[in-house]
């Protein structure tokens, strides 16, 4: 079967768990955003761990249907439409030949993902279908989806069925303030003690410039770095380190002025100093996040960052137990 | 070469739960590079579970890891031990010779260069031109001479897709160095030969970029569609590495090559070398001879 697109969005795009392995080539990681609402829409369709989904951006796409399949929609809160009647998120449902999915307003995050029983079944490129931008490859036709396109699924699993429901309990929250856990450290102690003190007492509001690259936050005090003289190769602004990797989830602050979140289409390195990294298990926050949503960064350990980590697993695993035993 | 020597031990300092970023030393240099070249190389041979990506950069490497197969404390005991471990032997390198055309001063990249003047130091010279002044040179032809005498390291790729990064293997009186534009411009040509700070880079793919535009090259580096012969197995060419000497041609020249490119046939110079340091920086001049002699044996 097909899916046919008849508006496309804002930014759709085919994403999976990601691609791996060529970080030192300069080709990130990409993939779903947040990862959890990515695994949880393919649970409820019976689909297997990385399969491909659509994930839609603010505003979601039209997309119709040439022949019966099992879909589910997760992620950010958003009315969900077939044929123009209203249909339930986190559960999953059931379309016929000639059906229409539309979607409204995105009111509480910024992301919804869109499992079909069978996963979007684009070829893989470097082992993941998803879409680098940047590269121009993955995905469909690398890039996000375009009016009048055709996407292939794969075949349906047997548990692919209507009516599985994320219980209620188990459903992530979403917030237009959410706190980002960052451990301090890479070029931190190049920062003013007053910037240190700033960056983390501070709330952030998400600029314009936000999508699947990188977050830039504004409305905080500008960070200054200390003076010294620039090593060699290294550029004259104290912001200015000689180009170097990006860690995923680094923050960076060009110009001291405001700080950058890189997330999984991530520019792999460059001249910025970076002065923390978002922790892994507060990644798909940033993904749910609307530009002018609010953000403080609380400072942590490792101990606590690899806590969070077990926690957010232990949620995957209760999530994934509810909808697959 | 005393400017070079580095500190005794790198810092090491996580990035989030997930990375290890390595900084060999807050300068630029030859020897830093190759130091974190020479662990990044150790600790792909040893094969540690739960280590998933090795990214050399210039004077820092970044290493991304999975803590639930091994522990911070771990990778880190690990990276600090090879590290004490590194010995002379680390300091050779088998890697590729490459000779890329380059058609300096080409129409493309003068037409960018003239929409975004605004933006530059210098409105009133073109890119070539600034960057030959402010670094001593006479004339344009000897700037082109100066950049493409020397060969190049590949000290990184990356930023964007296939994009290498260039250190010129010379001393550090005669790097060339230029400021990046004022602001970036929103479009750069694909196959910009660029520099900003002391590193040269080869544009991927059009787009943004910040750095001072030279010229172009006729030969592709990132081939997602892999059409070309050289990109059977991977679409990037370019490996951190990599040594590079630009070879300057005409303009019949760069259109003769395009049309081998477009005709599927065309392939760059490459020929195996191997490097070692301690010669290099004993007479980088003399070594940097015999090394591209190479290329005419070839």
């Amino acid at each position: 079967m097909s899916i046919d697109v008849i508006k496309p969005g804002l930014a759709t795009s085919v994403q999976d768990k990601g691609r791996p392995g060529f970080y030192h080539l300069g080709i990130p990681l990409s993939g779903a955003l947040d990862q959890q609402s990515y695994q949880l829409a393919n649970w409820l369709v019976g689909n297997e761990d990385g399969a491909a989904v659509l994930e839609c951006t603010l505003m979601g796409p039209e997309l119709s249907f040439d022949a019966p399949a099992v879909l589910a929609v997760t992620g950010a809160e958003v009315a969900v439409r077939l044929n123009g009647q209203a249909v339930e998120r986190h559960a999953s449902f059931a379309v016929k030949a000639g059906d229409v999915l539309s979607f409204g307003v995105m009111k509480l995050g910024a992301r919804a993902y869109v499992a079909v029983a069978g996963g979007i079944d684009v070829p893989p490129v470097l082992g993941s279908r998803s879409t680098y931008g940047l590269g121009a490859f993955g995905g469909l036709n690398g890039r996000k989806l375009q009016a009048g396109d055709r996407l292939p699924v794969g075949r349906a699993s047997a548990a692919a069925r209507p009516g599985y429901q994320v219980p209620t309990s188990l459903l992530p929250v979403l917030r237009k303030e959410v706190e980002l856990r960052v451990l301090p450290g890479l070029y931190f102690h190049r920062l003013e003690d007053s910037s240190a003190q700033s960056f983390f007492a501070d709330t952030w509001s998400v600029a314009a410039e936000a999508d699947r690259i990188g977050y830039r936050y504004k409305n905080g005090s500008p960070l200054a770095f200390r003076e010294r003289t620039p090593p060699f190769g290294a550029g004259h602004d104290p912001s200015n380190i000689v180009d170097a990797g990006y860690p995923y989830g680094s923050i960076q602050v060009p110009g001291g002025r405001e700080p950058i979140i890189l997330h999984r289409d991530a520019v792999s390195g460059g001249g910025y100093a970076m002065v923390g990294t978002v922790i892994s298990a507060d990644m798909d926050l940033i993904a749910q996040m609307q530009p002018n949503h609010k953000a403080r960064f609380v400072a942590v350990d490792m101990a606590q960052a690899l806590q969070a980590r077990a926690d957010r697993r232990q949620q995957l695993d209760r999530l994934r137990h509810a909808l697959t035993a | 070469m005393s400017e070079d020597t580095l500190p005794s031990q790198a810092r090491y300092t996580f990035g989030g739960d997930e990375h290890l970023f390595v900084e060999i030393s807050e300068a630029m240099s030859l020897p830093a590079f190759f130091k974190g070249m020479a662990i990044c190389t150790e600790l792909q041979r040893r094969q540690l579970p739960g280590v998933t990506e090795i990214c050399p950069a210039n004077a820092a490497y970044l290493v991304r890891f999975d803590p639930d197969l091994i522990a911070p404390d771990l990778l880190l005991a690990a990276l600090k031990d090879i590290e004490a471990g590194l010995g002379q032997g680390e300091l050779q390198l088998q890697t590729r010779l490459i000779e890329i055309p380059v058609l300096y001063n080409d129409p493309w990249t003068h037409e960018t260069l003239m929409r975004f003047r605004e933006r530059h130091q210098d409105p009133s010279s073109t890119d070539i031109e600034y960057a030959a002044r402010v670094n001593g040179h006479a004339s344009v032809e000897a700037f082109i001479a100066a950049h493409s005498g020397s060969p190049w390291f590949v000290s990184m790729v990356g930023f964007v897709a296939g994009l290498p990064f260039l250190f010129q293997m010379v001393e550090r009186a005669q790097q060339i160095q230029v400021p990046k534009y004022l602001s970036p411009r929103t479009d750069t040509p694909r196959l910009t030969l660029g520099h900003g700070g002391c590193f040269s880079c080869i544009y991927s793919v059009r787009g943004a970029g910040g750095y001072q535009m030279f010229g172009v090259t006729p030969a592709p580096i990132f081939d997602p569609a892999q059409r070309l012969p050289y990109f059977k197995d991977l679409m990037v060419f370019f490996k951190p590495g990599d040594i590079v000497k630009w070879k300057p041609i005409d303009r019949a020249e760069y259109d003769r090559l395009l049309l081998e490119v477009e005709a599927g046939r065309y392939e760059p110079r490459c020929v195996p070398v191997s490097f070692s340091l301690n010669d290099f920086l004993a007479d980088p001049q003399t070594y940097n001879q015999q090394l591209l002699e190479a290329l005419n044996e070839h």
